[in-house]
């Protein structure tokens, strides 16, 4: 007890270089956390944003492109599916449900997404909740349309705006269906998943804002539809989706479902299963994660190595400390406690600071990453994987503190009781 | 004359750092106890590393040192680190003090590291008998400072009362008032010898000084028993 009260008073004494070594530790072990966290975050987040869904049906192309577009809201889709087979499908026996999309609009960088009422009945995330309204109701009519809890939020939307549709994908298009407004009648609960930054109308409106444009282009003048005109019709004919989500009626058949779309050999379509198509993505990224990881480790042992710098450095002024230690009966062996200890105390103070400093940049840092890049990083009690890490970092500072300790060591033991230059 | 009567007891010393030349040459050297020895040598004569091995901190490569009737010799470095801790005060020339404790956490320091040490209190409290010594070296009004704060004389005063905490047989005193004026040598020694006689102690006091003799019950030259001196 009485080398740990030396080593703390010791510290204190020398406060300055202390807190800046505890500070840069601290800096370090906060990132190695928080990247972490973020990793974590990222993973469940992404995992959390489909639920229940055993297929993903679209044109056929790159199984990782499907799923962006589809579920995520990224990258282009490159072709439609007919509605013919997407209801000759929806048909199957094997299906219990699915939610078809209509996809490749947007609304000042928003994404459309045309869908119907089996979005609101079957979608499902994080563990198999429901879409729920937190105004209004679901779109229905032609002209109907859903916001995401971001979209409205911060474009401050409310029920009864207009909001007119892009043609494509951008933040700025510069061909827009603007003689087709739309009218906000719902807008969803925050769910914490790429649902919150998307535009949802009926595929009914989609189809309307596109008459005319079947060669990719505006209608030609005289060519155009105008909003009554697609009001006064009966019905509008869909002629096409993007991707349907598939829900079967028995999850066993899942593989052999994903063989027949296939194999389809009407139309070129492929099916992906999400969870495999997720994990698929993810090592992909993991090589990354493994490199971002790597670095966080290497930044605490350069935090570490300051340490050890900043210890060994202080030696020499400290000579005639342990000389006067080793005079009042202190063996060599007691010198060396001291070093190791005032280290493992230097590791342990920036362990848990960092440790501090990570929950104090989540919650505050927390709802600025969610608003930028929609992504929601929980924040919890530290697990195993932080305890794991602190534990590192301490070991790491204690294996250390032997590299001046052993130094002063050598010196205890050659200088005495005088010290020798 | 018995042999424990004798707090050290040299014999055949040689002593040397690595492979380097002799420093320490002595056939015989022999302090009684209560004795207040002046031990006085020129720079090179061996002074402190005499006190070094008086105090165990250095192991002599030849002959006997036995010290309250112990061959330091024989002892192992912790045995003698133990044996220091126990029975010998040390005070050294200059900065004596720990910088981060405060002045009563520097006196009271070897108490707290050896229990037998921490016994020999008469019943007393550390910091009680820490302040009473401080009050007969005439600092006790100091212990609350830092000793960053302290006059070099304060200082010295402070690492004197360090060494006769938990009343050591022996005060081992490495030229403790070559940094201080006359007059307060002559203050500060008498403080010290009264102490030393109250505890029974015996005072070895390394000078190359010889203005301070007269004060002193015994005197060795250590050129003339060290061979090794130049």
């Amino acid at each position: 007890m009485l080398v740990l009260d030396l080593a703390l008073k010791s510290l204190r004494n020398r406060a300055f270089s202390t807190s800046l070594t505890v500070g840069s530790i601290a800096l370090s072990v906060a990132l190695l956390i928080g990247v972490e966290n973020v990793r974590v975050g990222m993973r469940e987040s992404f995992s959390n944003t489909i639920s229940q869904t055993d297929l993903i049906v679209g044109a056929k192309g790159g199984t990782i492109q499907l799923l962006l577009y589809s579920v995520f809201g990224m990258g282009s889709p490159t072709n439609n599916l007919s509605w013919d087979t997407y209801r000759e499908w929806a048909e199957h026996p094997a299906i219990e449900w699915t939610i078809p999309y209509g996809l490749g609009d947007s609304h000042r960088g928003y994404r459309v997404i045309g869908t119907n009422e089996d979005f609101y009945r079957h979608y499902r995330y994080r563990g198999g909740q429901a879409i729920a309204l937190a105004e209004g109701r679901a779109g229905s009519e032609v002209f109907d349309v859903t916001l995401g809890a971001d979209v409205a939020s911060e474009l401050g939307y409310g029920l009864g705006d207009a909001v007119e549709v892009t043609h494509g994908i951008g933040e700025v298009g510069f061909l827009n269906h603007d003689q087709m407004p739309f009218t906000v009648v719902g807008i969803l609960d925050k769910t914490f998943t790429p649902v919150d930054r998307a535009v949802y109308v009926t595929l009914e409106g989609i189809e309307a804002i596109h008459f005319g444009w079947e060669d990719g282009a505006p209608p030609m003048p005289g060519d155009e539809h105008t909003h009554e005109e697609v009001l006064a019709m009966d019905e509008i004919e869909i002629t096409q989706v993007t991707s349907f989500f598939v829900g079967t009626t028995n999850r066993r058949d899942v593989l052999r479902l994903q063989r027949e779309i296939n194999d389809y050999e009407g139309e070129p379509m492929m099916a992906v299963i999400p969870g495999l198509a997720l994990n698929e993505m993810w090592q992909g990224i993991g090589y990354a994660e493994t490199g971002l990881r790597l670095v966080t480790i290497f930044v605490v042992l350069v935090g570490l190595l300051g340490m050890l710098v900043s210890l060994y450095t202080s030696l020499n002024e400290r000579r005639r400390e342990m000389a006067i230690l080793r005079a009042v009966g202190s063996g060599p062996r007691s010198i060396v406690a001291l070093l190791v200890l005032e280290s493992v105390c230097l590791a342990a103070a920036g362990a848990i600071c960092g440790l501090g400093l990570v929950y104090a940049l989540l919650s505050a840092g927390q709802p600025i990453v969610e608003a930028q890049v929609g992504l929601f990083i929980p924040i919890r009690p530290p697990g195993s994987v932080e305890w794991l890490f602190l534990g590192a970092v301490v070991s790491a500072g204690f294996l250390m503190g032997f590299v001046p300790a052993l130094k002063a060591y050598r010196t205890a033991l050659h200088d005495g009781l005088a010290v020798r230059v | 004359m018995g042999a424990m009567s004798l707090a050290i007891d040299v014999r055949g010393l040689r002593f040397r750092y690595g492979s380097g030349p002799w420093v320490l040459d002595i056939p015989e050297l022999t302090l009684e106890r209560g004795t207040r020895a002046f031990l006085f040598g020129p720079s090179g004569s061996g002074k402190t590393t005499l006190l070094g091995v008086l105090a165990g901190v250095l192991k002599p490569d030849e002959g006997e040192v036995n010290v309250l009737g112990r061959d330091l010799a024989s002892l192992s470095g912790a045995r003698r680190d133990a044996f220091r801790a126990e029975h010998i005060g040390y005070v050294f020339q200059m900065f004596n003090l720990i910088p981060y404790l405060s002045v009563l956490d520097n006196i009271t320091l070897p108490a707290r590291m050896n229990a037998k040490r921490r016994a020999r209190l008469d019943g007393a409290g550390v910091k009680e008998t820490a302040a009473l010594l401080a009050d007969h070296l005439q600092i006790g009004d100091l212990l609350r400072k830092p000793v960053t704060e302290l006059s070099v004389g304060q200082q010295q005063r402070v690492a004197a009362c360090r060494a006769l905490i938990g009343s050591p047989e022996i005060i081992v005193a490495d030229e403790p008032t070559s940094s201080l004026d006359f007059d307060r040598r002559e203050a500060f020694l008498e403080l010290l010898f009264a102490e030393c006689e109250r505890a029974g102690a015996t005072l070895v006091f390394v000078s190359h000084d010889r203005t301070l003799e007269g004060m002193f019950s015994r005197t060795v030259s250590l050129p003339d028993v060290n061979k090794a001196a130049f």
